[in-house]
């Protein structure tokens, strides 16, 4: 366990010095969500009954999202380690004693919540202070508010998980190309992080809630705007426990059969 | 004590001429070619010996080390590694060896290397007195000092290979594998690391394995070398043995690889 905590540190520390790429995240992140919500706000303005989530609901859904933005959005994958696969920087890993999946695990776990530490916070405290409705709204209750942090790690951790198994597939298609642009399309589309799962029709929002992508930012974001009734939140957490035990458990089965048949690229 | 018996190992090459047709035709037809890196390789390592492995490129020479190191599986045939199969336990093989790719780096990019030897103390649940006890004797030896403070990323060629050998040392490995070493080193920082090197083999009693192109290296460190070729063991013996007359290192050898047709 030292070990894996000694990786989250190294890659913690290195993470959070990079502060110029931190100032300029944060200024794309509040120009990207005030354009979200001026869009959102031009539908609500002809008809605001007409849509699944109140005003102050979906505000408060974009600005968390960007808040958190390094949590969730799959393109931001660790380069060092499909670099490491491509040109075979990796038998160096394969000569320690470490396991590659738990390695990989903290190494990214490690880079997202560094990112998101240097962001979320100037994010927070503008969009808090924003006025009405543009503003990031209160958590409903404390209640609330403690299932946000706790659906939020949940979500970072399925999140990771996926990555892993798009890294660990790279070992058979030697480039992560193809694996990125469809992974993150499908992503970007089905947990939610272009619209919010609401508003799509009942029907497909019913099977795209099953699907592990709604386990990731979807259910901390909705709860913290107070989107989801007391059945859906549990049910929800439920489903994201049981994502996350099947993506490790996958993952874990993939980089050991990866592991055993790579081929060390470049020599 | 290192063994390998008949040990095979084959890749699968995609092959095509060149040109557009060839390129569309393989869209459709791919042809692969099986190219045995490793041959009925058989060969005995006892325990504090150095050995150079030498051959040309291509001749099986990494492969044989990443069997060797537990990264790679073989086809077929057996490798022992003081009694271990080093790909089937591969976690407590690796405890017991060091490794140095020259070509590659272990270190951090972007933050100093002495955050990497921390990192590596933790992989290898190093004791803090060993850890302290060995970093000072590598620092003294190959003369690390300052540069563990420094981002690896503006080290020097020779000042990084120095520390990579020192990281792949700091856990204590009975075994230590060299893959071209002092590639693209400059005359001191190659001095520096054979005279390491040697050093590390006559206290420590480590077992050092080494793949260089660089004959002056085998000339300085290595009694036995086994060359490959085209993934056999052609020879295993000592320097004496091939050299005839008073002709230099490199041309005994040039000459051997001529003989050999590789």
């Amino acid at each position: 366990m030292q070990k894996y905590l000694s990786f989250f540190r190294l890659r913690f520390s290195m993470g959070v010095q990079y502060r110029t790429a931190a100032f300029a995240g944060v200024i794309t992140q509040f120009a990207w969500g005030a354009m979200g919500i001026l869009v959102y706000w031009a539908f609500y303005e002809v008809d605001s009954n007409a849509f699944p989530m109140t005003f102050s609901a979906v505000v408060s859904y974009i600005w968390m999202q960007q808040a958190f933005l390094a949590f969730f959005t799959v393109w931001m994958m660790e380069n060092e380690i499909f670099d490491s696969i491509m040109n075979g920087n990796i038998s160096y890993e394969l000569c320690r004693p470490i396991h590659i999946y738990d390695m990989w695990f903290s190494r990214t776990i490690a880079n997202r919540l560094s990112s998101a530490i240097l962001r979320c916070f100037p994010i927070l405290v503008v969009a808090s202070f924003l006025p009405k409705p543009f503003g990031l709204q209160p958590p409903t209750s404390l209640i609330h508010f403690i299932l946000f942090l706790l659906t939020l790690l949940l979500g970072l951790a399925v999140t990771v998980s996926f990555c892993i198994l798009i890294y660990s597939l790279t070992f058979f298609t030697i480039s992560p190309a193809g694996l990125k642009i469809l992974f993150t399309s499908i992503v970007e589309f089905f947990s939610g992080a272009i619209i919010p799962l609401p508003f799509f029709p009942e029907k497909i929002q019913k099977i795209m809630e099953l699907l592990p992508f709604a386990s990731m930012q979807n259910v901390a974001l909705r709860i913290y705007s107070a989107d989801m009734t007391n059945r859906q939140m549990f049910s929800a957490i439920a489903l994201q426990i049981f994502w996350l035990i099947t993506l490790i458990s996958c993952g874990k089965k993939l980089c050991s059969i990866a592991e055993k048949k790579v081929s060390i690229q470049g020599g | 004590m290192i063994t390998m018996e008949h040990v095979c190992k084959s890749y699968k090459i995609a092959k095509r001429n060149a040109g557009f047709g060839e390129a569309c035709k393989a869209l459709f037809h791919r042809k692969y070619e099986k190219i045995y890196a490793l041959n009925d390789i058989t060969f005995t390592i006892q325990d504090g010996e150095m050995v150079g492995y030498i051959g040309p490129n291509g001749a099986g020479k990494s492969s044989t080390i990443k069997i060797l190191s537990g990264i790679l599986t073989p086809d077929s045939g057996n490798c022992f590694v003081d009694g271990r199969i080093p790909y089937k336990s591969r976690i407590e093989h690796v405890r017991q060896i060091g490794v140095v790719f020259g070509q590659r780096s272990q270190l951090w990019w972007d933050v100093p290397v002495i955050d990497s030897f921390e990192l590596l103390k933790d992989i290898y649940s190093i004791s803090p007195s060993m850890y302290h006890t060995n970093l000072e004797e590598l620092t003294d030896l190959l003369n690390l000092g300052e540069l563990l403070r420094s981002p690896a990323r503006q080290l020097s060629l020779g000042q990084r290979m120095r520390c990579e050998i020192a990281a792949s040392l700091l856990h204590n490995p009975k075994i230590l594998f060299l893959d071209e070493p002092t590639i693209g080193l400059d005359a001191v920082s190659k001095l520096a690391v054979r005279d390491f090197i040697h050093k590390q083999n006559q206290i420590h009693k480590t077992t050092v394995i080494l793949t260089t192109h660089d004959m002056q290296d085998i000339e300085a460190l290595t009694k036995r070398i086994i060359l490959i070729g085209k993934g056999k063991i052609l020879m295993d013996g000592t320097l004496e043995d091939i050299r005839k007359g008073n002709k230099n290192i490199d041309e005994t050898v040039a000459e051997l690889y001529r003989t050999y047709d590789i």
